[in-house]
């Protein structure tokens, strides 16, 4: 955020506020989902068994599972940094595939998931769910606003990942000019810590 | 543009930091069996919340980069735990 003094023919670049800009998004995201939280925390107090029958619905095992890949896909983003930061093209852009594909295979899970519940009968406003109590159409709403605003980062993920390895392909981000690499790495891990809460409060609770 | 030294966090931090997310991913799992009543949530939200400044302070660089991030992040938390801890304050002697 310095002031640039001279009068210089190259590009104007100000990384340190690039990332500024991209916490300041960032925070923004935290107060979005905290809403949220906040919502699930006041309904679950007073409709605990609900929430917890509800959370019971929900399949452990796919959680735990995009749980597992999530954090893998976050380390593998990371590490990608440190790739391009020693300059080996290369291995970023492997590293950024093995992300890719993760953030893919999270998004067919979601597909199975709500398929499974949505043949089942159980989707926002069905029938089935409506014959059920106040608590668990609350869960079931919560569950499917929560997770699917999840899901369309997820979505936004996969298309920033796509535009930063075509840069890392055109030599647009290389080793001193990353910051395009780094603030997408800072939303992937946004999208993650989200995860991290859901997880427990939607498959985990009993 | 400051061309000031980056941290450049090696592949061992990252797997190590990796490594302990998935260790307390297996714990929130497997705590979850016990029979803690009301602790549950309490647990799960700490388990939780460990993951979650793993993750801000090594893979969002936290703990390298300029102060103010940090100072900022932890403003927003600490307004969302205010936020959620007058609402239940009015919410338990309604």
């Amino acid at each position: 955020m310095e002031k640039n003094t001279e009068h210089t023919t190259h590009v104007h670049r100000d990384d340190e506020g690039d990332k500024l800009g991209m916490w300041l998004f960032i925070f923004t995201e935290l107060l979005l989902f905290g809403m949220l939280f906040l919502i699930y925390a006041v309904y679950r107090f007073r409709n605990p068994v609900a929430f917890q029958l509800g959370g019971e619905e929900l399949d452990v095992f796919i959680g735990t599972f995009n749980t597992v890949i999530l954090l893998i896909s976050s380390a593998t983003v990371a590490m990608s940094i440190t790739a391009i930061q020693r300059g080996n093209k290369k291995q970023a852009l492997m590293l950024l595939g093995v992300t890719l594909f993760i953030a893919v295979v999270f998004l067919v899970n979601k597909y199975f998931e709500w398929g499974a519940k949505i043949e089942y009968g159980f989707y926002p406003g069905s029938e089935a769910l409506m014959e059920l109590g106040h608590g668990t159409i609350l869960f079931f709403g919560l569950y499917y606003v929560m997770s699917g605003i999840h899901a369309i980062h997820i979505l936004i993920g996969i298309g920033l990942f796509i535009y930063v390895v075509r840069q890392i392909q055109t030599e647009k981000i290389h080793s001193t000019d990353y910051i395009w690499l780094e603030n997408t790495g800072l939303y992937w891990h946004l999208v993650d810590l989200i995860w991290i809460f859901l997880f427990p409060l939607f498959y985990l609770i009993h | 543009m400051s061309e000031e030294k980056h941290h450049i966090s090696s592949y061992t931090s990252h797997f190590l930091v990796l490594g302990a997310l998935l260790l307390l991913t297996a714990v929130s799992v497997a705590v979850t069996s016990l029979e803690m009543g009301k602790y549950d949530t309490l647990v799960a939200m700490l388990i939780a919340g460990t993951k979650a400044a793993i993750v801000l302070t090594w893979f969002m660089h936290l703990r390298f980069d300029n102060k103010i991030y940090a100072i900022f992040t932890v403003a927003v938390i600490v307004l969302f735990l205010l936020v959620l801890y007058i609402t239940f304050f009015d919410y338990s002697y309604r």
